[in-house]
């Protein structure tokens, strides 16, 4: 299967601070990737470079073998690469309807199948469709903001700590929906500190300590190493 | 097939309240006196609206906070009076400076002078737009104020003499030419803007308000959009510039000083950040109270030969800020928040009334 993004030699500096020293890594098209770490690793920095809201200090991000680096955040959108930022980011005083309309900005098409859609994968939204944003509850405001992402039809849907703040059986629906998303044939890429969530559904994973990769194979390989159980999964000896 | 006869229920009722006003303005006009207070307030009421609804349009829908918008109705008024104060009069109001050349002999219609007027506050908007929308939030604001201030001083200033007429300020501007004139322009520029606040830009602007950083995720360009938002917001009071200069008559460079992006921010917040409909109420009111219902409070008045204590000239600024106060207190997203008055929301309001057993509901 061919890798949709490659990412090779990422380095992004705050203020002259290196945040992502030189990583490299490929997400094969139609698999979940998870990439996991501790607070400030910087799994959330490597996420907003590919979709172009952090401009990277060098890099090169090859999108279908073509270079996205330096695109716009509305280009790389378009191209298909869709982010659900971190802590969910709804817009709390527009409907659950204006909500998801905003997700499919970039279209100019019919949007009422992917509606129709969305709100099969998700019923709780259609019965909220004019509520305001901001009154759900978490875990419903996290399946608006990524049905919002699934608005843009993306290719790629990048998810940004998806279980931030959720109840652990809100956060297996959402794992699930994570599964269903990616059958339908869109690739995933996760973030996440839960690494025992993610790494069950993973095809592929890594794992970045401060800046660089330190490890990386599938799921099941790093569900089973020692260092991972230690460090990752609360695990001891 | 309910909801398309609801729909078409709606358009009447809305077809009826058009006629409603249409009647009464058609009253107001007819059957009182010229000099009656009620048709200064709602000329100047619909005046207002227009500029407090071009504010809301970036201070409520946008997000960004700017206190420019007396420089943009400077640049309007201007503009249309330079355009269109007759030829054959211009000798007297440039009676002291002289007029330039090349301005002696042009004269535009009237309404092309108020397009005119919008598309020179949008250029100028489009030129500061770049460097200014790139600062946040209060320093945006502070910005957008420094060039209304700049702009005033520049109109009023002596190297515009013969353009601006300098600090003598320019007369003889075309009035009215009648009753009707002003809420038929204000009625389609403010019919343009919702429309706008509908569509997907609208849509892209509130998401901006609301979380850039999402908004950017989404695909949505800040500062294409930004942009775009200031521009449309400074053509629509550049317009309302060009009416308040025909309302007047005159205008000098202190008609549109801070004082004057205060009072349109002020019936902004009071009809709700984010609610045209909200704006407009609020701005009939305002002008209403100040120009009007308090008018009685500046005179001194004797119960026998008691006098009435405090009421003297400016009394009635004093009470006005005052309910101002209260209202900013008790009502702290404004008349209507960030609702619009149309039929979804008489009909909510009537059927959260049923339920509460008829209290109110504030």
């Amino acid at each position: 299967m061919s890798n949709i993004l490659e990412i090779k030699n990422l380095v992004v500096s705050y203020g002259g601070i290196e945040a992502v020293k030189g990583i490299n890594m490929v997400v094969p098209e139609g698999e979940i990737v998870t990439l996991i770490g501790a607070n400030g690793a910087g799994k959330s920095t490597t996420l907003k470079s590919i979709s172009g809201l952090v401009k990277p200090k060098q890099a090169s991000i090859l999108y279908k073998g073509k270079e996205i680096v330096g695109q716009s955040p509305d280009f790389i959108v378009s191209q298909g690469i869709t982010l659900v930022p971190e802590g969910r980011r709804v817009f709390p005083n527009l409907t659950v309807l204006e909500n998801l309309k905003i997700g499919a900005y970039l279209r100019k098409d019919n949007l009422k199948d992917d509606l129709e859609y969305v709100f099969t994968l998700f019923p709780r939204l259609r019965e909220r469709e004019w509520q305001m944003a901001g009154t759900l509850s978490g875990g419903e405001q996290q399946m608006l903001a990524v049905g919002r992402a699934l608005m843009s039809r993306p290719k790629v849907i990048m998810m940004d700590e998806p279980s931030l703040g959720l109840a652990p059986l809100v956060v297996k629906d959402i794992f699930n929906i994570i599964q269903t998303i990616n059958k339908e044939g869109i690739t995933v890429l996760l973030i996440e500190q839960n690494a025992n969530m993610a790494l069950k559904i993973a095809h592929k994973a890594y794992v970045i300590e401060t800046g660089t990769i330190t490890m990386e194979g599938t799921g099941d390989e790093l569900l089973a190493n020692e260092e991972i159980k230690q460090a990752y999964l609360g695990k001891t000896k | 097939m309910t909801e398309k006869k609801k729909t078409q229920l709606k358009v009447l009722f809305s077809l009826i309240a058009l006629l409603v006003c249409a009647g009464m303005l058609f009253y107001v006009n007819h059957y009182t006196r010229p000099t009656f207070m009620l048709r200064t307030v709602l000329q100047l009421g619909a005046i207002y609206a227009l500029v407090a609804v071009s504010m809301n349009l970036l201070n409520g829908f946008t997000g960004l906070f700017s206190l420019g918008q007396a420089g943009f109705m400077a640049i309007g008024a201007y503009t249309f009076a330079i355009f269109t104060i007759p030829v054959k009069s211009r000798s007297g109001v440039y009676y002291l400076y002289g007029v330039a050349d090349w301005l002696s002999n042009i004269q535009i219609p009237i309404w092309a002078a108020i397009i005119l007027a919008g598309l020179v506050a949008a250029i100028l908007a489009a030129i500061i737009g770049a460097p200014v929308l790139r600062l946040k939030s209060d320093y945006f604001a502070i910005a957008t104020l420094g060039f209304a201030e700049i702009v005033r001083i520049i109109v009023g200033s002596s190297p515009m003499n013969r353009i601006t007429n300098g600090s003598l300020g320019l007369k003889l501007i075309p009035k009215f030419s009648n009753f009707y004139f002003p809420f038929i322009v204000v009625g389609i520029c403010i019919l343009i803007v919702s429309l706008l606040i509908r569509s997907s830009y609208g849509r892209a602007f509130k998401a901006i308000r609301e979380d850039e950083i999402a908004a950017e995720a989404m695909g949505i360009n800040l500062a294409k959009h930004k942009q775009l938002s200031f521009i449309i917001s400074s053509f629509f009071a550049g317009i309302s510039g060009a009416l308040m200069g025909m309302y007047l008559g005159a205008i000098t460079s202190t008609t549109f000083n801070v004082t004057l992006t205060y009072n349109i921010l002020l019936i902004v917040v009071i009809g709700g950040m984010g609610s045209i409909t909200g704006s407009i109420i609020s701005s009939f009111l305002v002008i209403a109270a100040r120009e009007w219902w308090l008018r009685f409070l500046d005179m001194e008045i004797f119960i026998g030969s008691f006098k009435v204590p405090l009421l003297k000239s400016g009394f009635r600024m004093v009470v006005f800020s005052l309910i101002l106060m209260i209202v900013v207190l008790f009502f702290r997203r404004g008349i209507m928040g960030t609702n619009e008055l149309n039929w979804n929301f008489i009909i909510n309001r009537l059927n959260k009334k049923k339920k509460t057993g008829g209290e109110s509901c504030e």
